[in-house]
């Protein structure tokens, strides 16, 4: 018999299982040019809808006269928020508990925002239409400052009573949307007052934009005769798609189907439920046929979902020696003219509060309030699970700061404060419980792999040499350990739309020993047909190749919350080892049936059951599975499936340490990065192959926000960054090498360990690049400069600090 | 409206003939109309290199070609780079090195790599960083792409002294 | 995106680009490689009613080297410029710009002829051209005419050629000495922070000619005659680098954009400048 031969070591490699970095299934298809993204959808009579956006940040739109445009060949409709209105679908509610124009309805809030809908024939006549569209507009006073707007009589939502609560209490300002608080203020104060040292600044993380390669878009079809919604989309959580478009259009949660095909990249961007795709169902329930949207790249940089724009106000304080006692933060969040944030609703700030970082702070506290202004609607997490990015930025530009104050060394300053091993689970001031971590280590392996300490004086005598004229370039050795909290979440605290963000995974075994599971999430590139086969592999002992991962597909697929925040793993993941561990409990009982010995007497070893003592005597799961379709087994119903919907009872706490090593140009504001180190610690590691691939990804996106990427306004709220000419997305040139290494701290209460690493490399990546430029200039006494460090504003630092003279 | 125009092209070796718009973009005419869409749009105005096929012996970001200039043209896209039966060596290493992610840079990347290819069998990794530079990819940060190439041009290399 | 519907027009030869701008006149653009206009149309934010394709028009391609002579068509591609081994010999700071301008398919699109003629601030050649003291052969309905580049241009977008004119060639003597082609971008396919063309003669040790511009420090490129007086007959030690770069300060005059302030760009246009006549003075 062949498994005679086979030994163990070459059973488990059949699988292909967890830890081995399989190759994907997906890249058959995307490598031949036959991926099935939303844009390739076709359906006949299939027509086409496009925006008339308003040139203007804030306006009333006084008339619009579509009369024109509909004499455009091909032009059949052209929809306002007029014929919306019937159908209560001009406005539509955010994931904040905001609500948001579907279409201008009496005035716009910021550059770009959708005014009329122009549906035709086909794209090239709906581009003709919406040129003709005559909309007049009485321009009003445009607020893009979130401090000016606070302060201001110009009201921006003038539909808000100004008197009544938002969706997270009471509002203190026309403009204001909510403050959200959390610690311990007065204590805070108190330590802050009392300590040996206080370092305050203010830090800007500004305002950039997922900008997936794909834009956003979707097709909906109304068939009429069956009453059934087909919306075929680009959603990173297509399930919730589908109860909101029940909940806002009035069909039965049933007839609607909702579709993600392959999705080209999302980081974010695909979370939220835009206009586009509320008009597109209008638009095809109007004329009984589908109807497909597809943003252009301007609509996707001006429109749909920016991220970060927070104003941190920080205060750190810190004994004479280097402990921390105490972190006090104040944001001013701009959120733009409507609050369409995606973020837990309990949170309305996303999990800001992990900005204590890896350090063991005692006391803290963070207050945020949202500030609408003339601005585009959004605040995704961009790679981020909700604010992490910010929160880490924020909280390890403090610690590089309190290094200056207390004239140490930013490394060692880290080593004092961190969690140290023995104390996880820690329950953090901010009221997280961290799940482990073992900082310290992780923290040395990178110091000595980048030669920390000859870095230091490498860079003393550039220094030196700079001083002495004989350089114009500086060296900066950018730190960062982030703490990551992801895998949201809990369903006791953790809910979007009221709907509980847990996640789900249901498994079928065919008979002849193959699967098929499908999943409650949505791959947008991170492999997911891989990885998933990998944990299942493993836990029922069928090769991975012989099991097919479907999502995406709400008719079929299990109800799940979706993939953005580095959930998948954590949350979609740990169901599919649940589900998994189901179908073993079954296969035992099927095996111990066939081996005619009692349950307890087989155990599993990787892809069989064996009779304990006894190794020659056992079933494969190839046999099993065949099994549980031919016997009749007396208590067992046939057929091998199971489901699982898990609610993970924590969040999961990825960690990391990077480092950066930059040299600046101080004369063009150039860089140049020399070495890029990142050690991540995923907890237990599903395809060492994939988690590379993450890591260059994020940190390639963290490149681009920390040194010149954003989506910046000029005084009348028009956006200066509306193509890839200006918004920066780095090139294979721009980009450096990476290393990447790791260490492996398991979650203690995710059934496989794994805690998710997507974001991680965003998240620990900008402040690496950040703190790499802020360290060249140490030595000249700079504190805080804003990002993103293009060009110009490096060259602004060095020409402030009087390197120019 | 202008009158339509009568365009011929060789598309993945195969004519094509056809009465479009004058202001019909190539990459219209590949995914619309040729149903080819391996090419993808990205940026729409040249940047992101999502479109990129082949023209004639140069790689074009067809959402920045009118299918009226193309007339006469000999166009070669994704899909007659390689299929199931004999994948082209880019096609096997992207998938090797997991030089792709969410795929829909890879369509584009891998027509340009072959040029590039073509142009310089033994390139390093700055002549591919330089000679990759019109083609942007949001997940893998590169490095896999470049890895990418180098080991298909090792492929192709030895491939071709097998053969002489 | 989509640009407003047009006519189309390939004509095989020069007379019936003549014939069809005179029928036509403002309403008709030429079009080269397209890789400047064509984004413009599809923003809708260049009409053209009426769109004419040089591609067929025989005569307005290739590269000719001839007695220290350089004449290059006008549907000369960026990518046929960076391959051509006796132009790099020639005038090797050809190769050197063109490598900087755009990305590689671009360069295998964009043409010298629209690079120089569209007037755009932020392209690379007409600064080159200056530095390089070449002519610019028009052809209209009066015949040709010869236009130095250094009268050429006359605001953003605005330049001595007439609307039923076609720049059809560029011409220069193949420089001698040294020259450098230094490029500040924010990241490959990005239009100049600043750039600098210098060529510089060097004789005995001594510099004695020097041409230089740059680029995308106003709404026209800038060749300054103080900046390569500032060299001639120096050594082109630091003080005579320093004495250029504030010359040529005195003729820029940059605009703000996402690129930066304008103290900032004039700053980086004496560093650039700087780096161009020492890596210049370096090959010479």
């Amino acid at each position: 018999m062949k498994d005679e031969v086979d030994s163990r070591e070459d059973r488990v490699a059949n699988l292909k299982g967890m830890g081995c970095a399989r190759k994907r299934v997906e890249d058959a298809r995307f490598t031949q040019g036959k991926g099935n993204y939303v844009d390739d959808i076709k359906l006949d009579g299939m027509l086409f809808g496009d925006f008339v956006r308003t040139p203007y940040a804030h306006a009333r739109v006084v008339s619009i006269n579509a009369e024109a445009a509909l004499k455009v060949p091909g032009v059949l409709a052209v929809l306002t928020a007029k014929d919306l209105e019937p159908l209560g679908l001009h406005w539509m509610p955010t994931l904040a508990g905001d609500k948001q124009m579907v279409l201008a309805d009496g005035k716009v809030l910021y550059q770009g925002q959708e005014v009329a809908f122009v549906v035709a024939e086909n794209r090239v006549a709906a581009a003709d239409g919406i040129e003709l569209v005559e909309v007049e507009y009485e321009e009003l006073p445009v607020i893009t400052d979130p401090f000016e707007a606070l302060k201001s009589d110009v009201v921006l939502r003038e539909d808000l009573d100004p008197t009544a609560d938002g969706a997270h209490g009471p509002r203190k300002h026309p403009n204001h949307i909510f403050t959200w608080e959390v610690g311990e203020k007065e204590t805070t104060e108190q330590v802050l007052a009392e300590a040996d040292v206080v370092v305050e600044e203010m830090i800007y993380y500004h305002r950039t934009h997922p900008c997936p390669l794909e834009t956003c878009g979707c097709v909906a079809s109304m068939d009429k005769v069956n009453g059934k919604l087909t919306l075929y989309g680009t959603f990173q959580a297509p399930h919730a798609i589908r109860t909101v478009v029940s909940l806002i259009s009035g069909i039965e949660e049933h007839n609607i189907r909702v579709v993600s095909p392959d999705i080209g990249g999302g980081f974010g961007n695909k979370v939220g439920a835009y206009p586009g795709y509320v008009c597109s169902v209008v638009a095809s329930i109007v004329t009984g046929k589908p109807v497909k949207w597809i943003e252009d790249r301007m609509d996707n940089l001006m429109t749909t979902a920016f991220a970060r724009d927070y104003w941190m106000q920080g205060k750190i304080a810190a004994t004479k020696e280097g402990k921390i006692t105490g972190l006090w933060c104040h944001t001013t969040a701009d959120h733009g003219g409507f609050d369409a944030c995606a973020d837990p609703t309990k949170f309305p700030a996303g999990f800001m509060n992990i900005c204590t970082g890896s350090y063991d702070i005692p006391t803290a506290y963070l207050a945020v309030d949202g500030v609408y202004t003339n601005k585009a609607p959004g605040g995704v997490a961009y790679r981020c699970s909700f604010r992490v990015t910010e929160a880490a930025y924020f909280i390890e530009r403090m610690i590089e700061m309190l290094a200056i104050e207390l004239n140490m060394d930013a490394a060692e300053l880290r080593r004092i404060n961190f969690i140290k091993k023995e104390q996880f689970p820690y329950q953090s001031a901010l009221g997280w419980e961290y799940d482990s971590g073992d900082y310290h280590t992780a923290w040395d392996k990178a110091l000595a792999a980048v030669g920390y300490d000859d870095l230091r004086q490498e860079q003393a005598e550039r220094v030196a040499a700079f001083k002495r004229g004989e350089t114009r370039k500086l060296l900066g050795i950018g730190l960062c350990h982030f703490t990551e909290i992801v895998g949201a979440g809990p369903v006791k605290n953790c809910d979007i739309l009221g709907l509980g963000m847990f996640d789900s995974c249901e498994i079928r075994i065919h008979p002849t020993g193959s699967a098929i599971a499908r999943l409650g999430t949505i791959s947008q590139g991170q492999g997911h047909a891989t990885t998933f086969a990998q944990i299942l592999a493993t836990e029922i002992g069928l090769p991975a190749d012989s099991i097919t991962i479907e999502e995406g597909d709400t008719d079929t697929a299990p109800y799940g919350l979706g993939t953005y925040g580095s959930r998948s793993t954590p949350v979609a993941g740990a169901a599919t080892a649940m589900a998994g561990r189901k179908i073993r409990a079954k296969a035992q009982m099927i095996a111990a049936y066939l081996l005619e010995v009692h349950d307890n007497d087989v155990e599993f070893d990787v892809d069989r059951f064996v009779v304990k003592g006894a190794p020659e005597r056992f079933k494969t799961m190839k046999e099993i599975a065949f099994a549980a379709y031919n016997q009749a087994i007396p208590g067992l119903e046939p057929g091998l499936e199971a489901v699982s919907y898990y609610d993970p009872p924590n969040m999961t706490y990825p960690f990391g340490a990077y480092i950066c090593v930059m040299e600046l140009d101080v004369d063009t504001g150039e860089h140049e990065v020399r070495q890029f180190y990142a050690l991540d610690d995923c907890g237990t590691r599903i395809n060492p192959m994939i988690i590379e691939g993450q890591v260059h990804g994020g940190l390639t996106e963290a490149l681009a926000i920390a040194m010149g990427q954003e989506i910046a306004y000029d005084e009348l709220g028009n956006v200066k960054t509306a193509t890839l000419m200006d918004f920066f997305l780095p090139t294979a040139w721009e980009t450096p090498h990476y290393t990447t290494d790791h260490t492996v701290t398991p979650s203690p209460h995710h059934p496989i360990g794994a805690k998710g690493v997507g974001e991680s490399p965003n998240v620990g990546g900008v402040p690496a690049f950040s703190n790499a430029v802020h360290d060249a200039f140490r030595a000249f006494g700079l504190r805080q400069a804003h990002m993103p460090h293009d060009h110009w504003r490096v060259w602004k630092i060095a020409n402030d600090l009087g390197l120019h003279d | 409206m202008p009158d339509k125009m009568h365009i011929k092209l060789t598309v993945n070796g195969k004519q094509e003939e056809f009465l479009a718009e004058p202001r019909e973009l190539l990459i219209h005419t590949l995914r619309e109309r040729l149903n080819l869409t391996g090419p993808h749009i990205g940026c729409e105005t040249s940047h992101c290199g999502a479109c990129t096929v082949t023209i004639d012996g140069k790689s074009v970001k067809s959402c920045t070609m009118f299918a009226a200039q193309a007339h006469g043209a000999d166009v070669t896209t994704i899909e007659g780079m390689g299929g199931p039966d004999a994948l082209h060596p880019l096609q096997e290493a992207f998938r090797e090195h997991h030089g792709l992610q969410c795929g829909y840079c890879t369509p584009g990347m891998i027509t340009r790599a072959a040029k590039l290819l073509e142009e310089n069998p033994n390139p390093t990794e700055e002549e591919i960083r330089f000679g990759m530079a019109g083609n942007l990819c949001r997940c893998t940060g590169y490095q896999n792409i470049v890895k990418s190439i180098l080991a298909a041009a090792a492929e192709m290399s030895a491939a071709k002294e097998a053969a002489e | 995106m989509i640009p407003a519907a047009f006519d189309y027009y390939r004509p095989k030869d020069m007379a019936g680009v003549i014939a069809l701008l005179e029928e036509h006149g403002d309403d008709a653009r030429v079009m080269a490689g397209g890789h400047s206009l064509i984004p413009m149309m599809k923003l809708r934010m260049a009409e053209v009613p009426h769109l004419i394709d040089l591609q067929d028009v025989a005569g307005l391609s290739g590269i000719s080297v001839k007695d220290g002579q350089v004449r290059i068509g006008a549907m000369t591609t960026q990518a046929e410029l960076i391959d051509h081994a006796e132009l790099t010999t020639a005038a090797p700071i050809l190769k050197e710009a063109a490598l900087q301008i755009a990305d590689p398919q671009v360069r295998y699109m964009g043409t010298v002829g629209g690079n120089v003629a569209n007037g755009d601030p932020g392209n690379d050649m007409p600064g080159l051209m200056q530095c390089l003291d070449a002519q610019f052969t028009l052809v209209g309905p009066d015949g040709e005419r010869s236009v130095p580049a250094r009268d050429f241009y006359e605001a953003a977008y605005m330049t001595a050629r007439a609307d039923e004119e076609v720049l059809t060639a560029v011409s220069f003597a193949a420089p001698s000495g040294g020259y450098a082609y230094e490029k500040q971008k924010r990241k490959i396919g990005d239009y100049a922070t600043a750039a600098a063309a210098v060529l510089l003669v060097k004789d005995d040790g001594h510099c004695t000619a020097a041409s230089i511009a740059m680029t995308n420090l106003s709404d026209v490129p800038v060749y300054s005659d103080a900046a390569g007086a500032a060299l001639t007959g120096t050594d082109v030690d630091a003080d005579a680098v320093k004495a250029a770069a504030a010359a040529m300060l005195g003729d820029i005059d940059p605009m703000e954009d996402n690129r930066g302030p304008v103290a900032f760009k004039r700053h980086v246009a004496g560093v650039i400048l700087s780096r161009a006549i020492e890596r210049a003075w370096s090959r010479s």
